[in-house]
């Protein structure tokens, strides 16, 4: 229990990741939230990436958590902006009124 | 060997329960904050395995800019959020069993995975990790060599974020006067200057 392992580091990661996992459903209407919890899911796989790279002793682990990070914060200013084109045609981001391309 | 495990139990616990307040709190400017302690406590953890520069990098990016960028989003959009909580109650049980399934399996794989004998193998190069050089030493060592290709896509990729995300907001008003470089430099003499012959006492 004192001695801190690998294995105590996935279970932060996954309950991170089903933390995330949960908003996705639990705010279904709110696309912001949707955004924060696609980040909060990549903040646990980096969380994953770094557990291995350390508990390998393994470099490349961590060479990708910093790949992850840069796609992350691409990802965010890419879907942010489209929210906020998206509200100014609209004047809303309810998810269910997304539905211009009848998708 | 204890402190060790305090800090980690703390710093834990606090990111699990700011991310549940992430996905929970009423106001999305506090949802924004908690990700932002989220991100803070994950640092920290980064930090406890040694993992110092990417601790950095996290906070940099994330705090930084990821978190300042959801904040300006949220408060500049004028949104009844208040609207688009409704079905919150409606969306919990199922939203919540999903996800106590999910996160059981992941910890059943967390507990009951070994190594492969041949991970030992696959590892590259165990001198980067041996405490011989700084971690950003051994990451610039690793990062700038074998994956520069990596790293340059990266770069690209942002590139193209950033350029989308210009292309996407950029919004050109109607009667607004702007200064127009190729009008005023290809401007010539005979577009502007009429020379005319004026009888002396009588007008244009």
């Amino acid at each position: 229990m004192l001695e801190i392992g690998l294995s105590h580091y996935l279970v932060v990661a996954a309950i991170l990741f089903a933390l995330g996992f949960f908003g996705i459903f639990l705010n279904r209407k709110n696309v912001i939230i949707i955004l924060m919890s696609v980040e909060l899911m990549l903040l646990a796989v980096n969380i994953n990436f770094v557990a291995f790279s350390v508990f390998l002793q393994d470099l490349v682990g961590q060479i990708f958590a910093m790949f992850v990070l840069g796609i992350a914060a691409a990802e965010a200013a890419i879907g942010l902006a489209i929210i906020v084109v998206y509200f100014r045609n609209r004047g809303t981001i309810a998810v269910e009124d997304i539905n211009v391309m009848k998708g | 060997m204890i402190i060790y495990a305090i800090a980690f139990y703390l710093f834990a616990a606090v990111a699990v329960a700011s991310g549940t307040m992430v996905v929970a709190a009423r106001n999305p400017v506090h949802s924004v904050l908690f990700l932002i302690l989220a991100f803070f406590n994950a640092a920290a953890l980064f930090v406890l395995m040694g993992a110092e520069f990417l601790a950095m990098v996290l906070i940099i990016v994330y705090v930084g800019a990821v978190a300042v960028l959801f904040l300006f989003v949220v408060m500049m959009l004028d949104i009844n959020f208040a609207e688009l909580r409704q079905g919150f109650m409606r969306y919990l049980p199922v939203g919540a069993l999903i996800g106590l399934v999910l996160l059981a399996e992941l910890i059943l794989i967390g507990g009951t995975w070994v190594f492969s004998p041949d991970a030992e193998i696959a590892i590259s190069d165990k001198f980067y990790m041996s405490g011989e050089v700084t971690n950003a030493h051994a990451l610039g060592l690793v990062l700038y060599t074998k994956y520069a290709y990596l790293f340059q896509t990266a770069g690209l990729v942002l590139l193209v974020a950033m350029i989308g995300a210009i292309v996407l907001t950029f919004r050109s008003r109607p009667g607004v006067r702007r200064q127009k470089i190729s009008a005023q430099v290809g401007r010539r003499v005979e577009d502007s200057v009429e020379l005319r012959k004026v009888k002396s006492r009588e007008g244009v």
